[in-house]
């Protein structure tokens, strides 16, 4: 079987897998929507942090914008989002299944596309920065952005907003929130597979590994960093928006901007499975949430100190994750060699008769 | 023939230091240009002034006659001005295939190329260009692994890849051994007469220079000393006296 053989067969059974997963598990549906949503955050993280070498400590505040941006479609398309927010919840806002669908995908593409002009905007700014700088500038970003949501009453501030309520049974609701959770993430995969296949990978390959050379090169270096920060964003946006209408209330600092929570979580994710690689965000995804969620019930009062352990492990022994480990540790596994010296003619020919 | 590069009457300071005084000079198109002088004699002030590394004080840079002095540095390298660094730069975590493939002109490069897979041709004209400087065999490996030779030599190639009409080499021999050195003397007369690229050549190393050069400059303190063919260079007391310490 061929290497290319192998992948398709591992993706095929992972897809299956996530689709049966809450048919089999009807108890952790919610759990495994999540795990989706950790691969979803790893992946595109590490198409800034790992394969353009610029670690964005922000990238949760697409996360929160998508959220914001989608409660504020679904419910300011029929209602005054202020008197919506300004009463907490308490008066209960009738959605008509046609309101409720039409609301949740319209809210679901305005975040997707406006955190990914979020990303532009922000890009021209910050993208002066390098190294540490930037990773604070952003982290500035994201905590700024959750301060000012806190402060702003039309947004209900810092008491949040209940999302409209799902017009159906809970079960069909769990199962509609699993599948946008699971589909958004496969469709991330997808995308960046394809991406990483194009010259947009090689190119922040180079800005990660020498930018004053890259530029010397004629390479449009901004165009190629906003342009990442924008797919980052995009699918930040989405899974934003699907996050908070599957937990159904969002408020500023523990949901929808929570820097230290997810925010970190995204970056030892991909740092854990391996950064600058596809597989490795999902591998290290997996592994995190697993453990955390072992350790939130087997080790409770001792789970942030496991959880502080993995990172020091990670940090120590495998400061290139787990893929990265192992390409150190098997190169030609991975086509790193020295090949046998036939000539560029014979190699082109070959290729010409492909 | 006609003048490729034309530098009138450069000044740049650093602060107290001026590192060129109205240095002026030509490079002709189609033809191997030098550049000499001590340590600390402005050359690579020069080239870095030429490819938009920094501003100029005074003066005018134009390449093919459009002033450029103004213009920043990935601008110039779309125009087909490029330049190699003192100390060798590549992308040290891609293969060498890899680097080869990203160093393709960007002259032409809209958005929408961006996303664009990379062509067989391309893949051929890199191995080849790989054959040429003798990295064939090791293209599939991580560049930062390379010698330090090996890795000026991809330098090199990857320049080639970009298609430039003039290349700056800064100290093309620097560092390398010196069987390899006739080697790559051999391949950058081969890259300026089969694929026509103009050179301007930064070189400490004289008997490179003396065979390489049709015409050389000579820096000293910063100021232009002399200009001619290489014998000439070699024979003006200007110039001999600038690297014994006259000056």
């Amino acid at each position: 079987m061929t290497a290319k053989n192998k992948q398709l067969l591992l993706c095929a059974l992972i897809l299956l897998a996530g689709i049966v997963a809450p048919f089999l598990f009807p108890n952790y549906t919610f759990q495994i929507a999540v795990l989706w949503v950790m691969i979803l955050f790893a992946l595109t993280w590490d198409i800034m942090g790992g394969q353009m070498g610029y670690n964005s400590l922000g990238n949760i505040f697409f996360f929160g914008a998508g959220m914001y941006i989608c409660a504020v479609i679904q419910i300011g398309l029929f209602y005054n989002v202020g008197d919506y927010t300004s009463a907490y919840g308490a008066v209960k806002v009738d959605f008509t299944p046609g309101q409720y669908y039409l609301g949740l995908v319209l809210g679901i593409l305005a975040s997707a596309v406006v955190s990914a002009l979020f990303a532009v905007i922000f890009g021209w700014i910050v993208f002066g920065l390098r190294g540490p700088y930037f990773a604070i500038g952003t982290l500035g970003v994201a905590i700024a952005a959750g301060e000012l949501v806190g402060a702003w009453d039309w947004l209900g501030g810092g008491s949040g907003i209940s999302m409209p309520t799902y017009p159906g049974e809970p079960d069909d609701r769990a199962l509609l929130f699993y599948f946008l959770c699971f589909g958004s993430a496969v469709a991330t995969f997808a995308f960046l597979r394809v991406l990483y296949a194009t010259r947009f990978k090689l190119a922040i390959n180079a800005i990660r590994d020498d930018e004053a050379k890259a530029e010397a090169m004629g390479i449009h270096t901004l165009r190629f960093k906003i342009v990442a920060w924008s797919i980052a964003a995009f699918f930040l946006g989405i899974s934003g928006a699907i996050y908070g209408n599957m937990s159904g209330f969002i408020e500023p600092l523990e949901v929808a901007f929570p820097t230290v929570t997810f925010g970190i979580f995204m970056v030892l994710m991909a740092l854990l499975g391996g950064k600058g690689t596809l597989w490795g965000p999902v591998l290290g995804a997996t592994l995190f949430h697993v453990i955390k969620e072992v350790t939130w019930t087997h080790l409770l009062g001792w789970q942030w100190v496991a959880l502080g352990l993995l990172i020091i492990i990670n940090v120590v022994y495998f400061q290139q994750g787990l893929l990265g480990w192992a390409q150190e540790k098997w190169p030609e596994a991975f086509g790193i060699r020295v090949d046998e010296p036939e000539s560029a003619d014979d190699n082109a020919a070959r290729r010409a008769a492909e | 023939m006609s003048d490729l590069i034309e530098v009138t009457g450069v000044s740049k300071a650093f602060g107290g230091v001026q590192a060129n005084r109205d240095v002026s000079l030509k490079v002709e198109a189609g033809k191997i240009t030098g550049l000499i002088g001590p340590n600390g004699s402005g050359k690579t002030t020069l080239f870095n002034s030429i490819v938009g590394y920094h501003p100029i004080d005074n003066g005018s840079i134009r390449f093919e006659g459009q002033e450029i002095s103004r213009l920043r540095v990935p601008q110039i390298a779309r125009l087909g001005l490029l330049r190699t660094f003192q100390q060798t730069r590549i992308y040290s975590k891609m293969d060498c295939v890899q680097n080869m493939l990203i160093s393709l002109p960007h002259r032409q490069a809209g958005w929408g190329s961006m996303f664009t897979p990379f062509e067989p041709e391309l893949m051929d004209k890199a191995e080849h260009l790989l054959e040429f400087v003798g990295l064939y065999a090791k293209r599939r490996l991580i560049s930062g692994d390379l010698s330090f030779g090996q890795q000026k030599l991809l330098e090199f190639a990857m320049a080639l890849m970009n298609e430039p009409k003039v290349l700056l080499l800064d100290e093309p021999t620097a560092g390398i051994n010196p069987t390899l050195i006739n080697g790559l003397i051999d391949r950058l007369k081969r890259a300026n007469e089969e694929f026509g690229i103009t050179l301007f050549v930064i070189e400490h190393n004289m008997r490179v220079i003396m065979n390489l050069a049709e015409n050389i400059y000579c820096l000293a303190h910063g100021e232009l000393l002399a200009e001619g063919h290489p014998a000439e260079i070699q024979n003006d007391q200007r110039v001999i006296d600038a690297y014994l310490g006259a000056h």
